[in-house]
């Protein structure tokens, strides 16, 4: 908790970081542990017969299946689903990390057997008073999914509460 | 038979999703979507035991809101924009049902659309993951 935290310059510099790309790849034994965990009980997300009769190229990812993890030890963060390099260098120094909110756009149908090349962004900065967390660093990001064909699939847009 | 974007009214409501998310079903989430947040399994992770309790993953609710539509959809259209807002914590092993509504039904570029306005409900009925959804009919 940060009774005093404010934004520096420093901070402030870094809206618009990008990271370097990386590649995602979705498979179906990740589309099937995702829908798993979620409890799905729709077939198209677990068997490539039930998928192609509903119309789709392989088990399509469903939706809010984008972001999970690409773990490498020792780069990655050894609890959060993200890949080195994904999260902005902010020196922040504040502990506690909330989930405010997650918006994707579709452009693309996203199935097993794709690649998606993703680059994540820093897109805002602001602070919020919260009574019983202090003051609160709220970052926007905005993750950009491009495929195999060079369209960008989808966007994630986050927004992540750091106290 | 299949929904079709026709025979859609704006102010429908679009069948319910109950779940109620044990430790175990948190744990599979957790594995599916690499989210090893300790919060959401590790009763004695400092942040668990700040709050009294685990808290149910906000992106696993995101997940049941897509899943509650895609469910109404039934594969004859697909969602285009899903978003949310993590408003309130839930907890293991209580009820969470979420809920949709068309707002709006409109044509833009082509194709047929609906947004729906969507949440999830605690048990008191207090809503903790408001959102919204735009869907496309082929």
């Amino acid at each position: 908790m940060a009774e005093n935290f404010q934004i520096t310059e420093e901070m402030q510099a870094l809206v618009g970081w990008e990271s370097a790309p990386w590649d995602f790849e979705v498979t179906a034994t990740s589309v099937r542990a995702f829908a798993r965990g979620v409890g799905y009980t729709d077939l198209v997300y677990y068997d490539v017969e039930a998928a192609k009769a509903a119309g789709y190229r392989d088990l399509p990812a469903p939706p809010s299946y984008l972001g999970t993890a690409i773990f490498i030890p020792g780069r990655s963060d050894e609890y959060l689903p993200f890949p080195p390099g994904y999260s902005p260098p902010l020196d922040h120094g504040l502990l506690g990390l909330l989930d405010g909110g997650t918006e994707t756009e579709y452009f693309e149908d996203i199935c097993a057997g794709d690649t998606l090349t993703c680059v994540n962004k820093l897109a805002s900065l602001a602070t919020k008073e919260s009574k019983g967390l202090g003051t609160m660093l709220i970052m926007g990001t905005e993750a950009a999914y491009t495929n195999q064909n060079g369209k960008v699939a989808a966007i994630q847009r986050s927004q992540v509460i750091l106290y | 038979m299949a929904i079709t974007w026709e025979a859609i009214n704006e102010g429908d409501l679009i069948p319910e999703l109950k779940k109620c998310p044990g430790v175990t079903q948190l744990v599979k989430y957790a594995a599916g979507s690499g989210d090893f947040n300790p919060l959401h399994h590790d009763y004695n992770f400092p942040q668990s035991k700040a709050i009294g309790s685990i808290i149910v993953h906000g992106r696993f609710k995101y997940a049941v809101i897509g899943e509650c539509v895609s469910n109404w959809l039934d594969h004859a259209g697909r969602i285009k924009k899903m978003s949310c807002q993590y408003r309130g914590m839930d907890f293991p092993d209580q009820e969470i049902t979420c809920k949709g509504t068309v707002v709006r039904k409109f044509e833009e570029n082509g194709e047929k659309l609906v947004e729906l306005s969507v949440w999830t409900e605690n048990p008191e009925g207090k809503n903790t993951t408001p959102g919204l959804v735009v869907a496309a009919f082929k």
